[in-house]
């Protein structure tokens, strides 16, 4: 287990460092191969180690009792300022984390394996910079292993910097274009700033607590196994004493703890572009789409969910901090799917999709509590929306992936991002069309896809807390699907495709390219089928039944309604071409355009650094910089110029001259020397 | 407490420093000029001498006067024609040299007059260190040891021997 | 009459005038190079008398100017080779004619 758990972190750095430092040397084919196979050891290594943790049954995973634990595979110190303060480096294996490892090479393994197709134009010739391509992938795939097994906070900060900065990479890829370094940068500083508030939220809680480790927060030691833990509410419960016992135990009318917690969720933000720091997912789209597909859809903007789920059982004794993170993710999923129905590049359209999913699962995170609730007659597990954010989370991996990679299909046999130069694709792409076809009914929540189950739980646990939220997320998941739907007509129907002179007619794509599309569109068939309740839970105590044995059909009819319903308006109005869209768009043309220009945040963003920033701070700053600090260096510089100019007649070149100096020099030093001491 | 003899040899070594000091700088012949300053360094050898430092009498001789002295006079071979005699010097280049050797004269004189009790002590027995103290010391690093200086030295005679193959070496 | 220190400073002083004027006088780099030794030796005779006379126990004097004659030496070849390169350049060691040095 041990070797297995290293080598997991081990295989895709060695590969980085190798691709990296030596890929410049390789043939393109071979650096291609080299990476995705070092990815599809490390998934198979992956497989097995979560396979063991669910299934093996042995005492350290699962207690007596049936629970799920806590395992530390390994937890090695790493930095030691002194005694109270080291930082280790460790492999935490508990339910999120092994279900991580899943989702991360199996998206990761799909998308190495895709962009050995994509990363080359028609006639096979390569991308420059391919090799670099997969260094900066198996980076990034390190770094996102690191983070989810992390033992402590501090290591999951180390890993989050590093996701960001190989997402900055990947976004940046590009970096001959002008939008893509901008993208690139936009993402970099948006995210920093966020992880500003992380970094002060994880010294305040560590501070106060002293602890880091995650184990220690959450958690009690299981007797008689070593490297066992058990989620415990006590655990938590003691933080919270030490926080209320503490001097400054209130600031600003939150507790202090309140303040951690939504400070480590402004990290979170940022990393899953919630509002107001959603501003650059859809710009990073300007990276290659499978870049897109792995870590702005699957993999990277969830850390801020699973980061929330690690700390979970802090924040559920936290109703302030809970509420906070409802709130944002509420008016993030509406806005988010406000704004895709109005994209015309469809790339944009599925970021804004992602960002409304991944609210969805904030807010399912945000509405869990203690104790039993019922929704519309039916009784609610208790911590059932943990478990629909985690399941939501994995289906919707799979699918959002989906998704990507066929647009990126769509895009490559196009050459275009902008659904108007498509239209009618749905004869010319036959495997495209089918997989993004389950793509989209997945996200949209027709049974038996993925999406269904996953989202008809969340929408369980939200009609369980409160009804306002629930009906305003069911009316999200209409909107979903019908965006979804808006994007598949848009791109296969509407009218029929015409080709541009000189063009191929498009077709499908190499085997590499479409393998990874029909593997990931059977796993969307069935994933919903999964038993998350008895594998993923917050506390590790399982929820039983079925999945459908376990669905509230209360709930379950009326988000089936609403996606059937924006399935259907999104075909009356988009699978002919028709002039109702263009009716519609005059009739509310305020709303379009808001929602076309995602509401002026960016302009906002804009105004606010450029006007109020940089004018009013900045620019009197660069001011002074410039007038008295370097005014002051450039008077000495100046002013030993001028003397220097002055003075330097004496430097005559006559050696005589230089001697009577000299000698008068002396002697009337020595005269006013003997003068002094007699 | 001197002999006769040693004051006649005094005022012999006085006389020949003061005469060659001045011959040497006045004599419009460069060649004389070398020669005369081979004569006061010779009368300084004498000094050291006679004040009982044997060692560094020979040292003066053999590096000043056999070793200096022999470099400048190539160097006038290698740069006077025959025959040259410097010009003849105008009066008032004479007259602001005489002013500035007196005043650094009177100046050092008159300061050392003003000790003059301090200095008017008679010769103290004990000088004349043998050859033994003199090398010991010489490479001694301890307290009273002069190594670091003479490893110094050595290291500057050596970028000197360098330096003087690059400046004077032809092109 | 007794010997005393004054007896030997005060022709060493002379020397020095008398390096002193040549210094200043002479045109000829040689000259001035011979004006020159003439004072370090006034100097060197300085060191040795004020050891003998007053701290006659010690060396401290005698090692200066041990070290004050090597360093003449090494001076002295270096300025050489300088005359010797300047009279090839020149074809005269006036130092009148050297004034390229300027600003």
């Amino acid at each position: 287990m041990e070797t297995s758990a290293i080598l997991i972190l081990a295989i895709p750095l060695l590969m980085f460092l190798f691709l990296g430092l030596a890929g410049k040397y390789l043939p393109h084919k071979w650096a291609g191969i080299l990476g995705t196979a070092g990815m599809g050891v490390t998934m198979i290594l992956a497989y097995t180690v979560a396979f063991t943790y669910f299934f093996s049954g042995a005492p350290e995973f699962i207690s007596a009792t049936g629970d799920r634990l806590q395992h530390v595979v390994f937890n090695q110190e790493w930095l030691n300022f002194y005694d109270k303060l080291t930082i280790n480096i460790g492999f935490l294996l508990d339910p999120i984390s092994a279900m991580m490892l899943v989702v991360i090479t199996t998206i990761s393994f799909m998308v190495h394996l895709y962009s050995n197709g994509y990363m080359r134009d028609h006639h096979g010739v390569w991308e420059t910079g391919f090799q670099r391509f997969y260094a900066f992938l198996s980076l990034f795939s390190f770094s996102m292993l690191g983070l989810v097994v992390a033992t402590n906070i501090f290591q999951m900060y180390i890993f989050w910097e590093l996701v960001g900065a190989s997402s900055y990479l990947l976004i940046g890829f590009y970096y001959t274009k002008p939008s893509a370094v901008a993208a690139s940068k936009k993402a970099f500083i948006v995210t920093r700033f966020a992880d500003l508030g992380f970094l002060v939220g994880i010294l305040l809680l560590s501070f106060n607590t002293g602890f880091f480790s995650f184990t220690e927060m959450t958690s009690v030691p299981v007797e008689g196994v070593a490297d066992t833990y058990q989620i415990n509410l006590g655990t938590a419960e003691g933080i919270k004493n030490i926080f209320a016992n503490s001097a400054a135990s209130t600031f600003m009318g939150a507790s202090v703890l309140t303040w951690a917690l939504v400070l480590i969720f402004m990290g979170g933000m940022g990393k899953s572009a919630m509002m107001p720091l959603h501003i650059w997912l859809p710009d990073a789209m300007e990276g290659p789409t499978p870049v897109s597909a792995l870590i702005h859809a699957a993999t990277m903007v969830v850390a801020g969910v699973f980061l929330v789920a690690r700390l979970f059982p802090l924040y559920v004794l936290n109703e302030a901090a809970l509420d906070i993170v409802t709130v944002v993710g509420a008016v993030t999923a509406l806005y988010a799917a406000m704004v895709a129905c109005a994209q015309i590049d469809i790339k944009r359209v599925l970021a804004f999709s992602t960002i409304s999913q991944i609210a969805f699962m904030m807010v399912s995170l945000g509405v869990t509590r203690l104790g039993h609730e019922t929704a519309l007659g039916h009784e609610v597990h208790e911590g059932l929306g943990y478990m629909a954010s985690m399941f939501h989370l994995f289906t919707h991996a799979m699918f959002k992936a989906l998704l990507f990679l066929g647009a990126g299909a769509l895009i490559h046999a196009i050459g275009s991002n902008d659904y108007t130069a498509m239209h009618g694709l749905r004869k010319y792409m036959p495997v495209t069309h089918i997989t993004f076809l389950v793509g989209c009914l997945a996200i949209a929540g027709i049974i038996p896809f993925a999406g269904f189950f996953s989202k008809d739980e969340i929408l369980t646990a939200c009609f369980g807390h409160s009804a306002v939220w629930a009906i305003w997320m069911t009316l999200v998941a209409g909107l979903t699907a019908f965006y979804m739907f808006r994007l598949y007509f848009l791109i296969f129907w509407w009218k029929e495709h015409k080709t541009p002179e000189g063009h191929h007619a498009p077709h499908d794509q190499p085997w590499t390219m479409t393998l990874p599309l029909i593997i990931l569109a059977v796993i969307s068939c069935v994933a919903g089928f999964v038993p998350f309740g008895k594998l993923v839970t917050w506390n590790g105590h399982e929820i039983a039944g079925s999945n459908l044995a376990n669905l509230n059909w209360n709930v379950a009819a009326i988000s089936l309604v609403v996606a059937v319903c924006g399935i259907l308006v999104a075909m009356k109005m988009y699978k002919k071409e028709n002039p109702l869209p263009e009716k519609m768009r005059n009739a509310l043309p305020n709303l379009w355009d808001w929602c076309h220009h995602r509401f002026y945040w960016d302009e906002l963003y804009q105004f606010i650094t450029h006007k109020i920033i940089f004018g009013c701070i900045c620019k009197p700053i660069a001011w002074f910089d410039r007038h008295i600090i370097d005014g002051t260096m450039d008077a000495f510089a100046s002013i030993t110029n001028k003397a220097s100019y002055a003075i330097r007649g004496l430097q005559s070149g006559n050696v005589h001259m230089y001697v009577w100096i000299y000698l008068v020099g002396a002697i009337l030093l020595a005269a006013i020397s003997m003068i002094v001491i007699l | 407490m001197e002999t006769l003899g040693s004051k006649i040899a005094y005022a012999v070594i006085v006389l020949v420093i003061i005469a060659c000091s001045v011959l040497a700088v006045t004599s419009r012949k460069i060649l004389r000029a070398a020669t005369y300053l081979l004569f006061a360094l010779f009368a300084t050898a004498a000094v050291y001498f006679q004040l009982d430092y044997e060692f560094l009498g020979g040292v003066q001789i053999a590096v000043y006067a056999g070793g200096i002295v022999v470099l400048v006079v190539f160097a006038i071979l290698l740069t006077t024609h025959p025959g040259d005699n410097s010009e003849r010097l105008k009066s008032r280049s004479r007259v602001l040299g005489l002013i500035a050797g007196l005043a650094t004269f009177g100046l050092g004189a008159f300061s050392l007059l003003s000790r003059c009790s301090d200095l008017s002590h008679s010769i103290p027995a004990g000088g004349n260190p043998d050859m033994h103290t003199i090398g010991s010391k010489m490479l001694s690093s301890g307290f009273d040891g002069y190594l670091l200086p003479f490893e110094a030295i050595s290291v500057l005679l050596l970028a000197c021997i360098i330096g003087g193959i690059v400046v004077a070496r032809k092109r | 009459m007794e010997i005393n220190a004054l007896y030997y400073l005060i022709p060493a002083m002379f020397m020095f005038a008398c390096g002193v004027y040549g210094f200043i006088t002479r045109r000829n780099m040689i000259a001035m190079l011979i004006s020159l030794e003439l004072m370090l030796n006034g100097v060197d005779m300085n060191f040795v008398v004020f050891n003998r006379f007053l701290y006659p126990g010690q060396l401290e004097g005698m090692f200066f100017t041990l070290f004050a004659i090597a360093i003449a030496a090494a001076e002295t070849a270096l300025a050489i080779a300088i005359v010797v390169n300047v009279y090839r350049a020149n074809n005269d060691i006036d130092v009148r004619d050297i004034n390229k040095l300027k600003f």
